[in-house]
This record gives structure tokens, C-alpha cells and sequence, in this order.
């Protein structure tokens, strides 16, 4: 069974009098434990989709199953308890809140979760060793380096279990060592077992995942296995409806 | 989430965000403070002036009441509407001795004129006031020698009397009066007290009396049941109105009266100081509220337009915290805490203002006092100023579209 299956989505957006196809009726499946890439050139609408696979936004049309959850039909409270749950997001700029300590930021899905104190602050301790970070837990993000920073958001994203890792253009602000790094993390949580998914638009990068999705005017133009996935595992593989 | 550790989160959010802000934060808490500073000293004022009020209500003998026929105040129609009325009995006085919970005395009097005699002088047109030992507290007399009467002076073996001052200096000259006997309408008395003197009121000689208990006064002076008068004095000051109200009910379950008859009796009071005080304090209250309600608008406008930009400022934090599973409940929560913790902060400034003031108010004017459920109600109502100021801004960054939010680039 698929962890994801969207059906025919479809997103537009009313940009003043014009309305934007953002999604054209994508349809996708991805199974727990891929390691997938989804490129595209800018206006593609691989941030929409990004956006969609992450519970933030809602499709126009279409239908969204997560882990048997049907996303599209969801108001805002469902779609944050299953963000919480289900979704752990790695961002371009990190996005850490600068005042609290990296211990304190990988918390804070734990406190959105209803997790008590203590139970807190162990499991965040353990996601921040788990990315190699155990000696800076007391830092706050202006006192780390860049790909530390990185480090701390995906332990951050980790931290709840979730059922997929939503990376998005997560090298776009780090030396092409550090993204080395991080991209090396992200195999080894991937051989771990997580899903993966990362948005990019480094040819590079996207080449280190075991799919390539990418899209072109709001459609799927490609869905391929890279060569690390071809000679792993065997993904479904949709294509576009051009 | 439970409601316990979101407001938690909420309190070190909005904790971290005032001390990063310390100076905006400040500022922002003026209109506030000034709000809280009135509203505080509006309060002890009040405060203040009730405590110096009750002191002075028994000095004045603005809680004494005075049970009679008549109203002090009424024309000839009123007079002639209550002539009918039924004479006050003495043993309405001790019946109503018994019921009355709010009263610390009750003193019958009669109010007579007689001639006083001593030894081969005498003295015509003395004030012969028959009462009880009660009278001592409802009249405020004062004793310079001697003793006032008691209650066992009422069962009279031996009559005894208390004289004023100016009829020992007109009868005794010189010889001590304690232990003397007088005559009053040719009974005898013994004299075992002397007032303090006490001057004149509104023209009336207060000293030229003899105080003697009404029972001799009723059996061989006056020679009728009806007495002028029952004083009446309130336990507490500050309970005036009710002890009146259980006064008014005692008699008329005394008399009798059925609830729709009107009274047949008058409640005296000198109420005028009572009037003037409810004047005064209502005043400054409703000075003191247009002022702090005047204050708390402009304050909440302050915390209101601090928090818009709270908001605009962390739109991506907000962001962030909904793509990590905060719903919008919590980021709701999250700004009306910081709201009214700014307020919290603006109200504890204020407090510490008003305190100031208070203290420099009774050193050099009148007395004032801040007490425990004003500093309550000032915390109270500054919280409550930010939750309301609060609400739209948190609720503008709760409805925040997370993807637009992540988006923002401040």
C-alpha cells in the first residue's frame, strides 16, 4: 500500500482578476521508505506540490490519502494534528526560532504534541545526537554554523516519528561541503527506513534520491528511478497524463 | 496539546518576546499604567476616605437614630397627617433592646423642664432627661467624675443622677457634688456622676442637664407611659443603612403592622454628613472611572497596534510553529498571553506608581490606604485590557495561511 496517493490534484490560486494554474491533475504514489526528488523549474509548481505533500494547503481538486488519512478533506485543526504527526519539515532557511536553544526548537513538535516535560526533553536529546549534534543542544541558532543549523532542523523534523521527511531546497543555503553533509545525513536516515522527499532544483542533489519527479506547468513531465534506485528498490511509477 | 502546558508555552513565548522588545514593550504600556495609577488611587481614595468616614460618622453622631413621632422634617400637612400617630412606649424601647442585632445601645428619653434644688439653692428650667445606661453611648457623653447610671439604676431603690456641668456651677459652688442630693420636682436624688462639658449646639446649653433614669422619671415626674424618643446607635459605622433598615422592620414587627401600612413612626438620623459623604465618594468614582476607562481605550489601542506589529513581525515564526502542528487555537493563545502579559507588566508599573502616590497622599493629605482586592482588581483589569486589545491581532495571526506565512520574508 502507498504511504501517499494523490488522485487527479488540482490547485489554482486567484492572483487578482487572474487565476493561476498552479496544478494541472497530478496524480502520484509513493511508498514508505522512498527517498524521492521532486524537480522543476520555478513556476512548475513544485512548491504548490510541496505545500499539498505537507498538509499546509489544501488541493482545489482531487484527493489526498496520507497514510490512509484522507488530507484534501481535512480543516485547519485536522491538517495541523496530521503536520504534527505525520509530516517533519526541513527548510531552506531553516527556519529555527532564533531565541530559543536547539534543544528548545527540536521541543517544540513535541509540545504541539501534548508531550509531557520530561519525556520531552529526552527525545529531543535523542534526535539531536541522532544527527550528531548531542554537544550543542544548549546553543542557540546564532551560535552554530550554517550546516549545525540544518542539523538542528532535521532533528526537528524528525523528533515526532513521522511518516514523511519534507525537505525543501535543503542545501539552497549551505557551501556545497556542508550540503554534502546534510544530503549524507539524508541517505542515512533514508537506509534507516524514513521517507524521504526532497524538493530541489540541483540536478546534483536530486541525482543522490532513487526517484526523480519532475514536473513542468503544473504536470508530471518525468517519474524516474535514478541510478541508486534502480538498483534497490522497485517504485511505482506513474507517469504524467501528457 | 493540553490547555496546562499550552498556556505554558504561551507564558515563556510571550516572556522571551517582551525581553527581546524590553524598551517597545515599555512604551507600549503607558496608556496602561496611567489607567492602573488612576484606577489604583481612585480606589484607595475611596478606601481612605471610608475609613476616615467611619470614624468621624461616631464622632459626629451621624449612626445614632432617633425613633419618634414625628419626621424632623415636615410641614404643617405632614404634621397634621401624623398627630394620630401612636405615642413610643417605653416597653417598645426594651423590646426592641432585644431584638436588635445591629445596634450596640438603645436608649429611651424623655426630654423635661424642671426646677433643680440644692441645700437652699436652686436652679429653674434644668434639662431633666430620663433615659438608660444606653444613653452614654447613643448621646456620646463623656464622664468627668463619678459614674454614668446603670442598668441596675433602673430598678431604682435608691434614686441616683448624673449632672451636667453648668449645674454644678450654678448649684453646688464649690461644695463636691458627688455623693450630694438634689431635688427635681421634689423628689430627691443622689448624685453620683458629673458630665463632661460639653458646650452648646445650634444654641441649646448641653450642660445645663440632669440625667436621670427614666423609670423614676415616668413613676413620679411624669406620670405617663409615653415616652419622646428611642436613640438608637448602629454597631458599625459603616453598616448605618442596614441598621436602620433592621431598625425600621423591628418596630414595625413591634407595632404590629401589616406590610401595607405605612409607618407609624419616624427614623430620625442627622444624615447630612451621611448625603455629603455619598456625594464626595460617588464624585471621585465617577471622575476616577472616566479617567481610567478614558486611560484603558487609549492603552488598549497601544497594546493593540503593539501586537499588529508582534504579529507582522514574527509572520514567520507563525509560519513555522503551524507547519510543526501548532493549530490555531495555540497560536491564538500565544499573542493573547503576550498581550496581556505586556498588560500584566504596564498594570505591576502602575501598581508601583500608585503605591508611591498613595503613601505621599496620606503623609500630606488625606488618609489613604491600597488594599489586597484593589491590587487584585487593578492586575485583574490591566490582563483583562490586554486579552480584549489582544484579540484581533491573535486572531489575525491564528487565521494566517501557513504557506503565505512561511513565505514572509521579515
Amino acid at each position: 500500500m502507498s504511504l501517499i496517493r494523490l488522485q487527479n490534484i488540482s490547485r489554482r490560486y486567484q492572483m487578482g482578476a487572474e487565476t493561476v494554474h498552479a496544478l494541472r491533475g497530478v496524480s502520484l504514489e509513493i511508498a514508505r521508505g522512498e527517498y524521492v526528488a521532486i524537480m522543476g523549474p520555478s513556476g512548475s509548481g513544485k512548491s504548490t506540490l510541496m505545500n499539498l505533500l505537507g498538509c499546509l494547503d489544501t488541493p482545489t481538486e482531487g484527493s489526498y490519502e496520507l497514510n490512509g488519512a484522507y488530507v484534501s478533506e481535512m480543516d485547519d485543526n485536522e491538517l495541523a494534528e496530521i503536520r504534527n504527526r505525520e509530516i517533519g519539515f526541513v527548510f531552506q532557511t531553516f527556519n529555527l526560532l532564533p531565541r530559543a536553544t536547539a534543544l528548545r526548537n527540536v521541543e517544540l513538535p513535541l509540545i504541539y504534541a501534548g508531550v509531557p516535560s520530561d519525556e520531552r526533553k529526552k527525545t529531543a536529546l535523542g534526535a539531536l545526537t541522532q544527527v550528531g549534534l548531542a554537544d550543542r543542544v544548549h546553543h542557540k541558532p546564532n551560535e552554530l554554523s550554517g550546516g549545525q543549523r540544518q542539523r538542528v532542523a532535521i532533528a526537528r523534523a524528525l523528533v515526532n516519528n513521522p511518516a514523511i521527511l519534507l525537505a525543501d531546497e535543503p542545501t539552497g543555503n549551505l557551501d556545497s561541503k556542508t550540503g554534502d553533509e546534510i544530503m549524507r545525513l539524508f541517505e542515512d536516515l533514508s537506509r534507516k527506513g524514513n521517507t524521504i522527499i526532497v524538493v530541489t532544483h540541483e540536478e546534483d542533489i536530486a541525482m543522490r534520491s532513487r526517484r526523480i519527479i519532475r514536473l513542468r506547468d503544473g504536470l508530471i513531465a518525468s517519474d524516474q528511478a535514478t541510478r541508486n534506485g534502480a538498483d534497490s528498490i522497485n517504485p511505482s511509477i506513474h507517469q504524467s497524463n501528457i | 496539546m493540553n490547555p496546562l502546558s499550552e498556556l505554558h508555552e504561551g507564558l515563556g513565548i510571550s516572556v522571551d518576546a517582551v525581553r527581546a522588545n524590553k524598551l517597545r514593550s515599555t512604551l507600549a504600556t503607558l496608556g496602561i499604567v496611567i489607567g492602573i495609577v488612576t484606577v489604583t488611587l481612585m480606589g484607595s481614595a475611596i478606601h481612605g476616605l471610608n475609613q476616615a468616614f467611619i470614624k468621624s460618622v461616631s464622632s459626629l453622631g451621624a449612626d445614632v437614630f432617633y425613633v419618634q413621632r414625628n419626621s424632623w422634617f415636615q410641614n404643617y400637612d405632614g404634621w397634621m397627617n401624623t398627630r394620630k400617630r401612636r405615642p413610643i412606649r417605653l416597653k417598645e424601647a426594651e423590646a426592641m433592646a432585644q431584638k436588635l442585632k445591629l445596634a450596640s445601645a438603645v436608649a429611651p428619653a424623655i426630654w423635661d423642664d424642671e426646677t433643680v434644688r440644692y441645700k437652699t439653692r436652686s436652679a429653674s428650667l434644668v434639662d431633666i432627661v430620663g433615659t438608660t445606661e444606653g444613653f452614654l453611648e447613643t448621646s456620646g457623653v463623656g464622664i468627668a467624675e463619678g459614674r454614668f447610671l446603670t442598668a441596675a439604676d433602673g430598678e431604682g431603690s435608691q434614686p441616683v443622677c448624673v449632672i451636667g456641668n453648668d449645674v454644678v456651677t450654678n448649684l453646688f459652688r464649690g461644695d463636691p457634688p458627688l455623693g450630694a442630693r438634689i431635688k427635681v420636682a421634689d423628689q430627691s436624688f443622689e448624685v453620683v456622676g458629673v458630665l463632661e462639658k460639653q458646650g452648646s449646639m445650634l444654641g441649646w446649653n448641653l450642660d445645663n442637664r440632669v440625667i436621670i433614669p427614666i423609670r423614676e422619671l415616668v413613676a413620679d415626674i411624669w406620670h405617663r407611659p409615653n415616652i419622646d424618643e428611642i436613640d438608637v446607635k448602629a454597631a458599625d459605622a459603616s453598616q448605618v443603612d442596614e441598621a436602620k433598615e433592621e431598625l425600621r422592620q423591628t418596630l414595625r414587627n413591634i407595632r404590629h403592622l401589616r406590610p401595607n401600612e405605612p409607618d407609624d413612626f419616624a427614623i430620625n438620623q442627622q444624615d447630612l454628613i451621611l448625603t455629603l459623604f455619598h456625594e464626595t465618594t460617588r464624585t471621585i468614582a465617577i471622575i476616577g472611572l472616566f479617567i481610567t476607562s478614558l486611560a484603558l481605550f487609549v492603552g488598549g489601542i497601544g497594546i493593540m497596534n503593539i501586537m499588529f506589529v508582534s504579529v507582522a513581525e514574527r509572520t514567520r515564526e507563525i509560519g513555522v510553529r503551524k507547519a510543526l502542528g501548532a493549530k490555531n487555537r495555540s497560536i491564538m493563545l500565544q499573542f493573547l498571553v503576550e498581550a496581556a502579559c505586556i498588560c500584566l507588566m504596564g498594570g505591576m508599573i502602575g501598581l508601583a506608581i500608585a503605591w508611591v502616590a498613595t503613601l505621599a497622599v496620606s503623609k500630606w493629605a488625606f488618609p489613604t490606604s491600597m488594599s489586597g482586592p484593589i491590587v487584585g482588581m487593578a492586575l485583574l483589569v490591566s490582563a483583562m485590557t490586554g486579552v480584549v486589545a489582544g484579540f484581533v491581532p491573535a486572531w489575525r495571526a491564528a487565521r494566517m495561511d501557513p504557506v503565505e506565512a512561511l513565505r514572509n520574508e521579515t
